[in-house]
């Protein structure tokens, strides 16, 4: 998908002054937090499989080619297609392709972030078919032409009524629902005679597996599985980073998925996929592809970011992260939102149109202790930072700031001065309250919270009357 | 050739960063195990997650038991069923079919390949005797797994998987019926698959089998 316009700061301030996506987001946020919170807390050795999920994915990346190429030997020899796709415009390139051969009119779709990422929807729609969205998220945010602002969850941000507000504009004929089960029975019969005319299926594939040749989904609406095999064709789109070598490798993962994604110890289906129908069957699709795409990532495995290739998109990262909770992931302005998308989106789409996206990060860390193949993402924030400065990207008042910072931190009387004159003029600011409710020139903190007043001596003069050496 | 070019990327990223070799693949944790627990587990898991079930002795009582689970529900007796379970003695009344599921399709009836006392997961093997349509395509799924063919975890599936000389077109794990939370995070069974899933664990093999 194109990138949203405006700036991480322009967007952010949109959400937050959005009444129904504030109170989307106030539901959500606790939920999954407790829900993670719980079902890790019922399984022993979790940290051990973090470490180990960690481990084989950084031995796969440090011989990515060789699994790739023992991977894509095996579905072809179950019969299956696999492409390598540079960039998003070929991996676009060889889909149309594709579904130009199937003489498809009718293409159903389970989620995929990487069909997202490569813009898949509009060109499918430009050439005339008709494309479904059918993980029910999804569909509420293709009605409402809108990109998902959740990886797990896409249209977290819309409330039941607006939902209802949506299906009743898109499903004439039908009374309006207003319950959530009204709801998703609407969905469940918009849907259904699409799953049966669909030509092609394109899902997502959370896994491949060298050993077998298998693409893994996992949902708990059955609709990827519903599209992968009542299409005539299934096209897995995938990023290359997404083998792993074995069957028992995918239960360690698997083990850890749905802990961290929704708190449920398994999602409800665990699709292994391995080539096309096989004489004898009775269903299943004809033709079976998989579209590994780069975009971006080879070079990512070259650089400083190499770790970011190990996430397995479970959101765990944006549900703990406190700047996610407060505005959502629109203002992230692309496919990838919260701490994972502060890394990704930059390195996809480039460092200097997303400068805000590393700096509005809190590094409270909350992101990192939860990831589950511990990314040390508040790590490479800091180094993405690191990286636009290099670049010269750094606004001019705020290099100004910093070099003025950073000299007078190297004199430290001149420094200590002006600590012990900040404090006292703070002190005096807040009187008995010990907090300011306004600062000149803090007004965005001031704003919405009281900043409190330094509470007595500096910690040097606190080290020197306590005996410490300076 | 595109795939040439990301092949050709990744091993020049590999080789700049100087990381073939360096990393070994580690050692998997042992999987959960539950020892004479393991069927008590299974079920557990199954009503964990929204499923019925009900303990049968061999397979010639399925039918009696699927035609008593519809009538509890005022379902009609027309059904699609697996392959093996076509010739066990369905009264007259049952319509039933082994084709692919359709549209209007409201019961199946299949046999599981096997099941997971760690998740609660029934496991099924796609190919001419399970139709892989029987699983998601019905509103309600009725599924007969013999009590030995219940492993303690996953791995012990990809065990028996490997047994069989070969990996089916599609394997599929299933724990409870279908469901969402993408209205409200409030959790709604029957989004696009089957709505309830009834689980008959076979205590013996009968000869039918």
């Amino acid at each position: 998908m194109k990138a949203l316009p405006g700036t991480f700061d322009s967007r952010a301030a949109v959400a937050l002054a959005d009444p129904s996506l504030q109170k989307a987001l106030k539901n959500f946020k606790p939920l999954f937090v407790a829900k993670r919170a719980s079902a890790v807390a019922e399984l022993e050795g979790f940290e051990q499989l973090r470490e180990t999920a960690a481990a084989i994915k950084d031995a796969v990346l440090s011989e990515l080619d060789t699994w790739l190429e023992r991977y894509a030997a095996k579905v072809e020899s179950l019969g299956g297609h696999v492409h390598f796709a540079s960039d998003a415009a070929e991996a676009r390139e060889i889909i149309r392709e594709i579904c130009r051969k199937a003489n498809a009119k009718t293409i159903c779709k389970g989620k995929s972030m990487v069909s997202e990422e490569i813009g898949l929807n509009e060109v499918l729609e430009d050439d005339g078919y008709k494309v479904v969205e059918t993980d029910l998220g999804e569909y509420i945010i293709q009605l409402a032409k809108e990109p998902p602002s959740h990886i797990i969850a896409p249209a977290i941000h819309k409330t039941r009524e607006q939902v209802a507000d949506l299906f009743e504009q898109n499903h004439p004929g039908r009374p309006r629902e207003e319950t959530v089960a009204g709801l998703v029975n609407e969905a469940r019969h918009a849907l259904r005679e699409r799953f049966f005319q669909s030509d092609v299926g394109i899902t997502g594939g959370n896994f491949l597996i060298a050993e077998t040749g298998t693409s893994v989904i996992v949902t708990n609406e059955g609709n990827g599985d519903l599209t992968q095999t009542l299409s005539r064709v299934h096209v897995v789109t995938s990023g290359i980073e997404r083998v792993i070598p074995t069957l028992d490798d995918l239960s360690v993962f698997l083990r850890l998925l749905a802990r961290s994604a929704t708190g449920q110890d398994t999602e409800c289906y665990t699709t292994l996929s391995s080539g096309p129908k096989r004489p004898g069957d009775p269903d299943g699709p004809e033709e079976y592809h998989v579209v590994l795409v780069d975009n971006g990532r080879s070079k990512m495995l070259a650089g400083r970011f190499s770790q970011m290739l190990r996430c397995i998109r479970c959101g765990a990262c944006m549900n703990h992260c406190p700047v996610y909770g407060a505005v959502g992931g629109h203002a992230y302005g692309w496919v990838y939102p919260g701490p994972m998308g502060s890394i990704l989106t930059p390195l996809f789409n480039g460092l200097a149109e997303n400068y805000d996206l590393p700096n509005a990060c809190t590094l409270n860390g909350r992101c990192q202790s939860v990831c589950p193949v511990k990314i040390p993402l508040t790590d490479l924030i800091r180094t993405m930072r690191n990286e636009q400065v290099k670049a010269g990207l750094m606004p001019a008042s705020q290099r100004r700031m910093m070099s003025a910072w950073g000299w007078v931190a190297r004199q430290p009387g001149l420094y200590r001065a002006f600590e012990k004159l900040g404090s006292k003029m703070l002190r005096l600011r807040a009187g008995r309250s010990g907090s300011i409710a306004s600062l000149p020139g803090a007004g965005a903190w001031t704003r919405v919270r009281d900043l409190p007043a330094p509470s007595g001596p500096t910690f040097i003069d606190q080290w020197k009357s306590r005996g410490g050496q300076s | 050739m595109s795939r040439e070019a990301v092949l050709h990327n990744i091993r020049r990223a590999i080789s700049e960063r100087g990381v073939r070799g360096r990393f070994e693949l580690p050692q998997r944790p042992a999987a959960p195990t539950y020892g004479e627990g393991r069927v008590d587990r299974f079920t557990e898991r199954l009503v964990a997650h929204a499923c019925t079930w009900e303990a049968i002795d061999s397979l010639e009582q399925l039918p009696e038991r699927v035609m008593a689970w519809l009538e509890s529900k005022g379902l009609a007796p027309r059904m699609a069923v697996a392959p093996p379970l076509m010739a066990l003695p369905w009264p007259d009344v049952v319509e039933r079919h082994s084709d692919r599921a359709g549209i209007t399709e409201a019961v199946a009836v299949s046999l599981a390949f096997g099941g997971i006392a760690e998740s609660g997961s029934l496991a099924m093997y796609s190919g001419p005797q399970s139709p892989i349509t029987h699983n998601y395509a019905p509103e309600f799924h009725l599924v007969a797994v013999f009590a030995e063919d219940i492993s303690d975890n996953q791995e012990g599936i990809w065990e028996k998987v490997r047994a069989t000389g070969a990996m089916p077109r599609a394997l599929n794990l299933i724990a409870g019926p279908s469901r969402t939370g993408d209205v409200e995070q409030t959790i709604q069974l029957g989004a696009h698959g089957p709505r309830q899933v009834h689980v008959l664990l076979v205590r013996a093999k009968a000869s039918t089998s």
